[in-house]
């Protein structure tokens, strides 16, 4: 109410020509004293213009080929968990490779890789706290992989079998683990980005010097949502960082046809946050990036935006063909450019880390584990039937312990119509 | 399906990538056949701007279950645009397509049936066709009529092998409902994709209960042809209504109270509604969430028995 009558003082001191307070309205930083507006009858000096305005650099650490380029600018990570970082890398390129085949073949029924973003996982993951919570959109499955979750936890879920922790109700690649303080993801584009800072806000309030990372790509990012989330998160101050995965397409429009300003970073200004772009191939830029952002957001109780520059080299999902849309010149050349497996196998390579043999050892052990999780898999019983009826609410009502009952008298009644036997 | 690029000014959405829309855009143009950012609320918002603009405008949704974003726009912009102004304007010429309906492997968010929340909002029309011909004919309709039109196309039709189509002359273009077999037993009643298992249930019962039934598809849900309907159960004394979305107050539901109260002393049993049961549509327990041809033959089977 106070800033209500305020604002009317203000408007008023407008009117007689007083000099009006700002109350709030311009400026970006909370600690610099609000010296009002300053005002000016050149009209250039009151645009903001697009002429000569260039696009934001975009931070690296590695070359194309995995040189460290500025020794300053090396994590100084141990060994061991750069290796881990690549073996788990390797891990989801594989897993990747071998349940997209497993769609084709007709034994799941949808999937989709991360086929080039690979360091988009690992470098933000690795940067956070294990209990930093997880909203994902639903191509950073690497994030889990880094956390602990296992590709045979993949595999059950992309087989909806019982060993779903969703007892099989969503698509493939639709995870989620409490264990690993991760969110189920949902399809629907945006819809975790309000979500995030929700949540960030909780955790502010509870005390917790935990954060919250939210993940969403070039597309989503176009979303009404995607607004609400950074203004509600840099108006109410939540920790949460908002990492975006800009790989160029959602689905087959291209990003000229999703958005006109310089990419994601620069809206951070607009909303009053500090935004990072990153070369979301290098997967120690990518640490670095997260590892900062992960200060100031818990230091500071405010949200920060990071910038992933990045490119889909596969296609969205299995329902799509990117050969009708994407110059697969341009895929080609991100391919032998970029392609961020091998980028980080030449770091390795060049530190003394990694070998031919050590390779060869690591795709054979990972490709073992990935064919027998899916031999597994596929031979697992689905989720029982009362599944379809749990969890609707804490307690199912009435009615819908009626609709178990009535399904259960219609397999009953004609057997031979309902596939019972393939579940638990 | 190819539509006439002479009825197309506009059409739009997030995400062409159905072979239909793709190949109309050499002949249409690039200016009127494009991408927008992805944004329902957006692309939902920017169709009403065209259409009151005076543009046909023809908005693609990828999917009914991302529709909802758009809610504001069309419950509180769409459908009162023309009553908040007396006509003065209007976005008649705006139709929004999207895929809707079980395929398979759908789950959650590729399977959701909405027509239940836009039948209950006065103002807009929804339309959704059963198959390749009607959706062909049902979508001109659309198109044409002066109020905006909710066009939702059932989602396995894009997988299926095809449908002989007959001329653009003889193809309905009106929105009435269609009754597709005459019967004296009890009359069937359902709309889009449902009509397929609706009528599979009703040969079974034919086969093995010899029972005539009246299949009707609704064609159109909002405004909805209620005559024929009550002609239809007024002979029959029977009805049997079925769809994929949700029981509880899914749109079986005014079908059901408007039909009991037009033909009470006609009816023989009570009305029989076989639908998706209340829960979110489950991925993996499908073939048991689905109204399937056996759980509309049962029911069937209760109303002739009861």
């Amino acid at each position: 109410m106070a800033a209500g009558a305020a604002r009317l003082v203000g408007r008023l001191g407008l009117l007689v020509g007083r000099r009006a307070r700002n109350y709030g309205r311009m400026g970006y930083s909370d600690s610099a004293p609000s010296r009002g507006p300053e005002y000016t009858t050149d009209l250039a000096e009151a645009t903001v213009s697009l002429t000569s305005k260039q696009p934001l650099p975009v931070y690296r650490v590695l070359s194309a080929g995995g040189e460290m380029l500025d020794p300053s600018q090396d994590p100084g990570l141990p060994g061991e968990t750069v290796v881990r970082m690549y073996e788990k890398m390797v891990g989801l390129c594989q897993v990747d490779q071998q349940l997209y085949k497993a769609q084709r073949m007709g034994l799941i029924s949808f999937y989709m890789t991360s086929y080039g973003e690979e360091a988009t996982h690992f470098g933000s993951a690795a940067a956070l706290h294990e209990k930093d919570m997880v909203y994902a959109q639903y191509r950073e499955p690497g994030v889990l992989l880094w956390r602990g979750f296992s590709l045979d936890q993949m595999v059950d879920q992309c087989f909806n079998n019982r060993h779903d922790l969703a007892h099989g109700r969503q698509m493939p690649v639709h995870y989620g683990s409490p264990e690993h303080y991760f969110q189920f993801i949902s399809s629907p584009l945006a819809t975790q980005m309000p979500q995030a800072p929700g949540y960030a806000h909780g955790l502010k309030q509870a005390g917790s010097d935990n954060c919250v990372i939210v993940y969403f790509g070039d597309g989503a990012a176009q979303e009404g949502d995607a607004h609400a989330a950074m203004n509600f998160a840099a108006t109410l101050k939540c920790p949460v960082i908002f990492f975006c995965r800009n790989n160029g397409y959602a689905i087959s429009t291209p990003v000229e046809e999703n958005y006109k300003g310089d990419g994601l970073a620069q809206r951070a200004l607009g909303y009053g946050m500090e935004g990072y772009r990153v070369d979301g191939n290098d997967v120690l830029a990518v640490y670095n990036v997260t590892k900062k952002a992960r200060e100031l957001v818990v230091d500071e109780g405010a949200p920060v935006l990071i910038e992933a520059m990045t490119y889909r080299l596969g296609s969205h999902s299995t329902s799509d063909d990117q050969t009708g849309y994407q110059d697969m010149s341009e895929v080609k050349d991100w391919r032998e450019r970029y392609f961020p497996r091998d980028r980080l196998r030449g770091y390795l390579q060049s530190q003394g880390l990694w070998d031919q043999e050590k390779e060869d050892e690591l795709v054979s052990v990972t490709n073992e584990t990935i064919r027998s999780a899916i031999k597994r898999a596929r031979a697992e019983k689905k989720p029982s039937l009362e599944h379809m009826f749990t969890d609707v609410y804490d307690v199912p009502p009435l009615r819908l312990r009626r609709q178990k009952e009535e399904v259960q008298a219609m397999v009953a009644k004609y057997p031979e119509h309902f596939p019972t036997a393939s579940h638990e | 399906m190819y539509v006439p690029h002479t009825f197309i000014e506009c059409k739009y959405g997030p995400e062409l990538v159905v072979t239909c829309t793709f190949r109309s855009s050499p002949v249409a143009g690039s200016n009127r056949v494009f991408n927008t950012p992805l944004s329902e609320q957006g692309i939902v918002g920017f169709g009403i701007g065209l259409a009151t603009q005076g543009s046909t405008a023809i908005a693609e949704i990828q999917f009914a279950d991302y529709i909802h974003p758009a809610f504001d726009q069309v419950v509180n912009e769409a459908a009162k645009y023309r009553y908040r102004s007396a006509s003065h304007y209007h976005c008649g010429p705006l139709t929004v397509r999207a895929p809707y309906g079980a395929v398979g492997h759908g789950g959650h968010y590729h399977s959701q049936s909405v027509e239940g929340f836009y039948a209950h909002v006065p103002g807009i029309k929804v339309v959704i066709p059963r198959g390749p011909s009607q959706a062909k004919g049902l979508l001109l309709a659309s198109i044409r009529d002066q109020n905006p039109v909710f066009f939702f196309e059932p989602k396995w039709l894009y997988q299926a092998a095809g449908e002989r189509h007959t001329q653009l002359a003889s193809l309905c273009t009106c929105m009435q409902s269609l009754s597709l077999s005459a019967g004296s037993d009890v009359t069937v009643l359902g709309y889009g994709s449902q009509i397929q298992i609706l009528r599979q249930a009703c040969e079974m019962a034919q086969s093995e209960l010899g029972v005539s039934c009246e299949l009707i598809d609704l064609r159109t849900i909002l405004p909805w042809d209620e005559d024929t309907v009550i002609q239809s159960v007024c002979k029959t004394g029977r009805l049997v209504v079925s769809h994929e979305a949700p029981l509880t107050a899914g749109f079986g539901a005014e079908l059901a109270a408007t039909v009991q109260a037009e033909c009470f002393n006609h009816l023989e049993a009570p009305i029989q509604r076989v639908c998706g049961w209340d829960t979110p549509f489950p991925l993996i327990f499908e073939p048991f969430y689905i109204p399937n041809k056996v759980r509309c033959f049962d029911a069937i089977r209760t109303v002739v028995d009861y």
